[in-house]
């Protein structure tokens, strides 16, 4: 009788247990879905308010606006002027700049040190590497930001001899040292878990160490390198205090890489301690964080698909 | 293994038509444009080092670190901030080890690593990882100030104004709490992965039940991995800025926080709004760099000892 009662009470403790414990583990997923819900709901009043709609609407915001009677309709950011100007054009051209200078700054520097620590480095070499990229990874974008701001600007001033102290170039440099351990990890990660038997293959046929590479190593991991690309554009899209600091933070539609820009994050950062809760303003704001939030929650979606799929492959699992 | 096979016939192929159409390249070239990469990121941590370090070691002093600022940041220490970085990612640490350990061993030891759920479960945490920390600013003053705050505000109606709807360090807290969430869980993971399985076999062969064998045998051996993650996620917590503007973090305060429901300074916000907002930034400087010096130092350090437990980890189960 003591046994069964026993029996009967540690199995309720289990079930409790094991209930307990996986209701903790949906924790991730609701706070991504509170995210998605909160964010949302702040923003929804664009379509839905009517006051909010005579000052501010998504086709405003996207195309040209004229915003002084009679004079030619552009795109201009100032929320605000005694017209307050919600073209989104300039920031979005903004965040792209940063994003591309970031991008062809770190993607060489990031695939080609993963790329020479998976295929040349000896293992003592790599114990250093390794490190050295994680402590680049470790260092909080606002240093990096303070180190463009304060340092980088001044040399590349100098060097280039730049109008403008703060800008494209300037931010996009910075935010490529925060996406190159991204890059780094994830291709070097791909690169070194291709199976030896592919590598046995070619060396069976032939090939000396570097045509293993070109021929076995690189295309099983290329889409492992593409995911890491990949994924560190959407970090540079949604970077905040380095481009915050290090831009300049002016509006400016120009082609220009060399002139100041604002992004999204930046924008959001910048205006949103100032702006009355619930306002035109405000919702606007929050917009453009359901759009940085989309953005990103897609571009991540898609590299971690591309690394599942390569994991299956590599690992020879087909079901 | 069908899709295997196909790859080792195909980039078999390529090799024997790469080997008879090109003459050897030994590939000396990519080599060094390789290792040249390497040697400009190193250079360029390098140069970032050097330069925090050297405009700021002169500043650092106990006096320093136990001081609060005076005459508008240009003149004092830092202490205050360094106080509320610690207390913030305390909390946030109490709030975010639980459920990220728990998360752990249920992905771990109660699911199968390709059912529906861990994928599901897996998606959100890597997504949750990838989220813009600005984006978490927001969600900060929606959810914790606007909803939870404002509610509670609400049900106790205070008449004196906001109490909890309002920037506080608790939602700081929360706030990074949820953002750290993926890196406690990972490194958890990864500590759950190198337990062998003859230990929980035997725990279970003496007729231990599931929660017995996580209680007594998968915990204990965990707990490296376990403050692994809790040191990486404090490094990761201390340096975020843009999550903390909105939801708790002050330009300058005379007292430090004492109730949840306070404000409180923080090094790295500090650091922003010196170097962008000072008046005069060359009277500021000396301090700025001190400043950076000192988050730096601390990221540095807790860093440095999750690399170490982490690499001792690993040789345990290289071991095994």
């Amino acid at each position: 009788m003591i046994e069964l009662e026993f029996k009967r009470k540690s199995k309720l403790r289990e079930f409790l247990g094991e209930k307990f414990i996986s209701i903790n583990a949906y924790a991730a997923l609701i706070g991504i879905l509170l995210i998605f819900v909160f964010i949302f709901k702040e923003a929804l009043p664009i379509f839905t308010d009517e006051e909010i709609r005579d000052e501010v609407t998504v086709e405003r915001m996207i195309f040209k606006q004229e915003f002084y009677e009679g004079r030619e309709p552009k795109f201009s950011w100032q929320p605000n002027s005694d017209v307050p100007k919600y073209s989104l054009y300039p920031l979005f051209l903004g965040t792209i700049k940063a994003a591309i200078i970031a991008m062809l700054f770190s993607v060489p520097l990031g695939v080609g040190a993963a790329i020479y620590s998976s295929q040349f480095a000896g293992k003592r070499m790599r114990e250093i590497i390794k490190p050295v990229i994680e402590m680049l990874a470790a260092i909080p974008s606002v240093v990096l930001g303070f180190f463009a701001l304060m340092l980088l600007a001044t040399f590349l001033q100098n060097v280039i001899g730049l109008t403008f102290r703060l800008n494209a170039l300037n931010a996009g440099i910075a935010l490529g040292l925060a996406v190159i351990p991204i890059i780094f990890t994830v291709a070097e990660d791909a690169m070194t878990s291709v199976p030896k038997s592919l590598r046995d293959a070619a060396i069976a046929l032939g090939a000396n160490p570097w045509q293993v590479s070109l021929t076995m190593v690189f295309p099983a991991a290329m889409p492992g390198i593409a995911a890491g690309v990949v994924l560190g554009f959407g970090r540079a899209i949604g970077e905040t205090m380095i481009v915050l600091m290090a831009s300049g933070n002016a509006a400016i539609v120009s082609a220009s890489f060399v002139e100041s820009i604002r992004t999204f994050s930046a924008t959001i950062a910048a205006e949103l301690a100032e702006v009355v809760f619930g306002g035109a303003h405000y919702t606007v704001l929050f917009f453009i964080g359901s759009l940085l939030f989309v953005f990103t929650f897609l571009i991540n979606l898609s590299g971690d698909l591309i690394l599942m799929k390569l994991k299956e492959k590599l690992q020879g699992k087909s079901n | 293994m069908k899709i295997r096979e196909e790859i080792e016939t195909v980039g078999s192929n390529k090799v024997s038509r790469v080997l008879a159409f090109s003459p050897k390249s030994s590939g000396m070239i990519p080599r060094f444009l390789t290792l040249m990469a390497v040697i400009i990121i190193i250079a360029m941590l390098a140069i970032i080092m050097a330069n925090i370090f050297i405009g700021g070691v002169g500043t650092l002093s106990w006096e320093f670190l136990s001081r609060p600022p005076e005459q508008g940041m240009e003149a004092g220490g830092v202490f205050p901030a360094i106080f509320g970085t610690v207390a913030l990612v305390l909390l946030m640490v109490i709030a975010v080890l639980p459920v990220g350990v728990l998360t752990a061993i249920y992905l771990q030891e109660y699911t199968r690593p390709d059912s529906k759920t861990t994928r599901l479960i897996r998606i959100a945490i890597n997504n949750l990882a990838g989220v813009p920390s600005i984006v978490f600013g927001l969600f900060g003053l929606g959810f914790f100030i606007g909803f939870v705050g404002g509610g509670i505000d609400k049900v106790f109606s205070s008449s004196a104004g906001p109490v909890w709807g309002q920037p506080a360090i608790i939602w700081a807290a929360l706030t990074l709490a949820i953002l750290t969430l993926p890196v406690v869980i990972i490194s958890t993971e990864e500590a759950l992965r190198t337990i062998p399985r003859e230990l929980k076999d035997a725990s279970y062969a003496l007729g231990g039940t599931k929660l017995q064998t996580i209680r007594r045998i998968i915990l204990p051996q965990a707990l490296p991995g376990i403050f692994t993650g809790s040191i990486l996620a404090i490094s990761r917590g201390a340096g975020e800025v843009a999550p903390i503007m909105f939801t708790g973090a002050a330009y300058y305060l005379p007292y430090l926080p004492q109730r949840l429901n306070d404000q409180f300074m923080e090094l790295g916000y500090h650091i922003y709004i010196m170097a962008t907002q000072s008046p005069d930034i060359e009277a500021t400087k000396p301090i700025l760099f001190g400043t950076v010096l000192v988050l730096l130092l601390l990221t540095f350090m807790l860093n440095l000892v999750a690399i170490m437990i982490r690499s001792r980890m690993r040789k345990r189960r290289a071991n095994v």
